[in-house]
Formats: C-alpha cells, sequence, structure tokens
C-alpha cells in the first residue's frame, strides 16, 4: 500500500492516506458536510486552507474527485434514467469529441454493477426509491474512477440493503487503494466502516483509529455539552471549517 | 398540389424567408432545450427585450442592427448570469428590472425619433419577409457558431444541467458552462429577432422542447424531437402566413403552441412510449 499525503488540513496535521477509509461524525451543525464541501472545492474554507493531493481543490484535473452529496437537489423529473445518470460519471475525464469508447461503457457497466442496479438501468429516475436513487448517485460516482471520493451521509434514510451494500462498496474501494472521506451519524458501525475517524465540531476534536476515539469520549463530550446547554445548534452548516 | 407548395418559392425574398425560418425554428428548439430543462425561459424573454435598446441605438448611430442587439443582449446575459451567481437579488426580479429597463429605453429613444420608425416596429413583431441577403448570411454564421459550441459542449451542458454541484465537485467548469450558454442564447435571440420578433421568440425558445418533454424521458431524445417540432413548425407556419395572408412569426408561434397542446393530450393519454 502506498503512503501518499491525500488530504492536507491547515494547521492540523491530518492526514489521509490513500487506501484508507475515513469517518467524518460530528452533531448537526458541527460543519461536517461543509467540511466534505470544502474539501471537493464546492466552498471555501472560511479560515485555513485545505490541499488535496498538495493543489487547492478546485485546480485539480478534471475527475479527480467524486462527490455524493447528502440529498442530490436534483430535478427528478429530467429526462434521463439510472444508466444515463451513471454514464455522466464518464463525462468529466472525457475529450469533448471522442464517443463513448468500450472502457467507459465497462466501467459504467461495472458500477452498476457493484451498486446493484444493472436491472434497474432502464428505469426513469423519478420512478426510484431513496435507495435506489443513492445508490444511482454513488454508482455514478464510481463510474468517474476518481482518485478521492467523497460521501456525505450516504447511508441516511436508506434501506438496510442499501447499507450493507454500501459498506462492502467502500470497504472493496479502499482495498484497491482509494482514498474514501464519508461523514455518518452512525457510530455504532464506526470500526467497520472506517480505519480513521474524525470528531468534529466547527472545529477537529478528535483524530485516529475508530476505536481509540470513540473511547477516547471525545463525541461523548460534545453530546453531553449540547444537552446540558439545552439547545442544538441552530446555524446551518456554514461555520464548519476546522482552523 | 406541387404548385401550392413551390409557389411561394417564385419569389426571391420568400426563399430568403424560407431559409431564415428553418435556421431559426432549428437554432431556437435546440438550446430551447436547455433553457426548458434550466429553467431559463424568463431569462430569454429578458434578454429579447433588452436587445430592443441596442437595435434602436445602433439604428440611431447608423451602426448594424445586429451588432447593436447582440452586444446589448450579450451583456444582458452575462449581467443576468452575475446576478444570478453572485447576487443578493432573485433572479426574476433582477431579470425584471433589467429587461424592462432596456426596453423603455429602446422606446423611448424610438419615440423621441423624427418620425415613428416602421424597421424598428418590424422588430417588435419580426417581418421574416424583409431579411435581407446580408441578414441570412448573418443568420447562417451565427448559427453555425452556435451550433458547433453546443456540440463541443454537449457532455458538460448536459451534466451541469442535471446536476451543477455534483459537476463542479467533479471539475467540470460549471460557471464557465453557463456563461457560455447564456452568451449562445443571447446570439440565438439576436439571429432570431428578424424572423419572429421580440415579444415572440421567448416562445419559439421554449415550446418545441417544452412540447418534447411531454413526449420523451430520455434528453437525446426530446432534444431531437425539439429540432424537428421546432424546424417543421417554422417552416409549416411560414406556410401557413403565406396562404392566410398573416403575420409570419405569429403564426409560426401559433402553430407550435397547438402541437405543445396536442402533445400534452397524447400524454395524457398515457402514451410515453416515445
Amino acid at each position: 500500500m502506498r503512503y501518499e499525503r491525500v488530504l492536507a488540513l491547515d494547521h492540523l496535521d491530518l492526514v489521509v492516506e490513500r487506501g484508507q477509509a475515513v469517518g467524518i461524525v460530528g452533531p448537526n451543525g458541527s460543519g461536517k458536510s461543509t467540511l466534505l464541501k470544502a474539501i471537493a472545492g464546492l466552498v471555501e474554507p472560511s479560515t485555513g486552507s485545505i490541499e488535496v493531493f498538495g493543489s487547492a481543490p478546485h485546480k485539480l484535473r478534471a475527475g479527480t474527485i467524486a462527490y455524493v452529496p447528502q440529498v442530490e437537489a436534483v430535478d427528478w423529473s429530467f429526462p434521463a434514467n439510472v444508466y444515463d445518470v451513471v454514464a455522466m460519471g464518464r463525462f468529466p475525464r472525457m475529450h469533448p469529441l471522442v464517443p463513448f469508447s468500450k472502457h467507459d461503457r465497462e466501467v459504467v457497466a461495472a458500477a452498476l454493477e457493484a451498486l446493484r442496479m444493472t436491472d434497474l438501468q432502464g428505469r426513469q429516475i423519478s420512478e426510484l426509491s431513496g435507495g435506489q436513487q443513492q445508490r444511482t448517485f454513488v454508482a455514478r460516482a464510481i463510474a468517474q474512477e476518481p482518485e478521492l471520493l467523497l460521501l456525505d451521509e450516504p447511508t441516511t434514510g436508506v434501506d438496510a440493503a442499501t447499507e450493507d451494500a454500501l459498506l462492502a462498496l467502500v470497504r472493496s474501494l479502499v482495498a484497491k487503494g482509494l482514498p474514501i472521506i464519508m461523514t455518518t451519524h452512525d457510530l455504532e458501525r464506526a470500526a467497520e466502516w472506517f480505519d480513521r475517524l474524525m470528531v468534529v465540531d466547527r472545529k477537529v476534536l478528535a483524530f485516529g483509529d475508530p476505536q481509540t476515539v470513540l473511547d477516547s469520549g471525545a463525541y461523548a463530550g460534545i453530546r453531553e455539552h449540547v444537552h446540558t446547554h439545552g439547545h442544538a445548534r441552530v446555524d446551518p452548516d456554514d461555520a464548519g471549517t476546522p482552523a | 398540389m406541387s404548385d401550392l407548395i413551390l409557389a411561394p418559392f417564385q419569389y426571391e425574398f420568400m426563399q430568403r424567408a424560407f431559409v431564415a425560418a428553418l435556421v431559426v425554428g432549428t437554432l431556437c428548439s435546440t438550446i430551447g432545450t436547455y433553457v426548458v430543462l434550466r429553467k431559463l425561459s424568463f431569462i430569454g424573454d429578458g434578454i429579447a427585450h433588452a436587445s430592443f435598446a441596442g437595435i434602436v441605438i445602433a439604428y440611431l448611430r447608423g451602426a448594424d442592427y445586429y451588432f447593436g442587439a447582440a452586444v446589448v443582449a450579450v451583456a444582458t446575459a452575462l449581467g443576468i448570469g452575475f446576478v444570478n451567481r453572485r447576487g443578493n437579488v432573485s433572479l426574476d426580479t433582477a431579470i425584471g428590472v433589467l429587461f424592462t429597463g432596456a426596453f423603455a429605453l429602446g422606446v423611448f429613444l424610438m419615440s423621441r425619433l423624427p418620425s415613428y420608425n416602421v424597421d424598428l416596429q418590424g422588430f417588435l413583431f419580426g417581418d421574416i419577409l424583409a431579411v435581407s441577403r446580408s441578414d441570412v448570411v448573418i443568420i447562417l454564421v451565427l448559427s453555425c457558431f452556435v451550433f458547433v459550441v453546443l456540440a463541443l459542449l454537449y457532455r458538460p451542458l448536459l451534466y451541469t444541467s442535471f446536476d451543477p454541484i455534483v459537476a463542479q465537485a467533479s471539475g467540470v467548469p460549471t460557471g464557465f458552462i453557463s456563461y457560455t450558454l447564456l452568451v449562445l442564447l443571447a446570439l440565438t435571440i439576436v439571429v432570431s429577432l428578424e424572423a419572429v420578433g421580440i415579444v415572440l421568440v421567448a416562445a419559439l425558445l421554449v415550446t418545441p422542447a417544452a412540447a418534447a418533454f411531454q413526449l420523451t424521458r430520455r434528453f437525446r431524445r426530446m432534444l431531437g424531437l425539439s429540432i424537428a417540432i421546432g424546424a417543421t413548425c417554422a417552416v409549416a407556419g411560414l406556410y401557413l402566413s403565406y396562404y392566410l395572408h398573416a403575420a409570419s412569426g405569429a403564426t409560426i408561434v401559433l402553430l407550435v403552441t397547438v402541437v405543445f397542446f396536442i402533445a400534452m393530450l397524447v400524454r395524457r393519454r398515457g402514451n410515453r412510449a416515445l
């Protein structure tokens, strides 16, 4: 396994390596989604800087990062079926004048297969269940053949079968050397999913081996804090990039 | 029967008009597919109205209509795009302010001319029979440019139309793509002004694609159907207007509108086989 710096957060010696799945946990409003968006280059970090493969995220070659948002804010009546959407994953890397190659089609077929969507590839996206939608968008991300995969709470609101499929997929991709960063609410299975766990509440509170981090009580501390102060954080995910 | 079809072609101005109708119908319905899917129809209407100021200013300074219209249309398109991406003003408010303001400027300048100008009024409702030889050349050149850029940007345009956030994360230059689309939209409108006019061009942008959207649920088919409907209706509408002695722009738009309602009825009957 190669050890190469994938992600660096300013002021913090956080290094994500190839072949690692990193879980980000934190309460609502802790900024974990914003952190993921900043890594994807969709928002500027409010302070500090983020480097992915040694450069600013938006300066990376097209197709480097694949991002699956928590809620897909797409127009579900868009004229596309599952195959069309997954095939879009190939677009960032393709030359504008070159049609889909055999390789492109194979990658799309493999991505559909990996997410168990092959039988549904002809289905209109408006007719998918929540779990099927999620699997479609993860398949599109896989079809991109990214060098870094970002998943924002992919297991929220999906059925158990989809969750198991996602877990198996994440572990198999990590085994092939792909670094994955993923936010989650699910602490119970953190050790199954991740090689590293990051606890975030506007800043990074803990980072390391999942079991060690959970045992350290860093996450329990936040919960206690929220509880004793009697209110949840109401500000949206806009302040959370670690400084 | 063949006389009926060929009769209009005995006039050279009708030949030019048919070329213009075919090109404008094809171009509008192509870019209209993106206008419908990205919900830009109000922007299209706004750009068309704003360009009137450019036409009048060009007239006053003795410059080419197309040049004046293109400058103002592209500037309006980029301004709207900028407000959309950066501004605190809501998009429809910004368009509402910009396009009525610019349109009013055009009307104001026109009303101060010594004699009320018929040429300029032609741009409001279109006068496809007045399309000159040089107009046809400009229409063809601009259309080719728009088609080539659309073809080159086919994939990023499709991706950003469907899912701009994820497209941006994967490195698709979404800002560049949406500004480029707005510029192409502005050029399309400029090309179409003489044929269908400022007031009616939005219909030619939206209606063929909206009709196609009723009939299919695949992007490529929607694009193809939209072009087929737009081009056919533009040419057929021109024929109709010739025999009915009616205004060509209005006849074309009425025809597309009828096709839209037929498409809606077809879909309501559950036929989504296409």
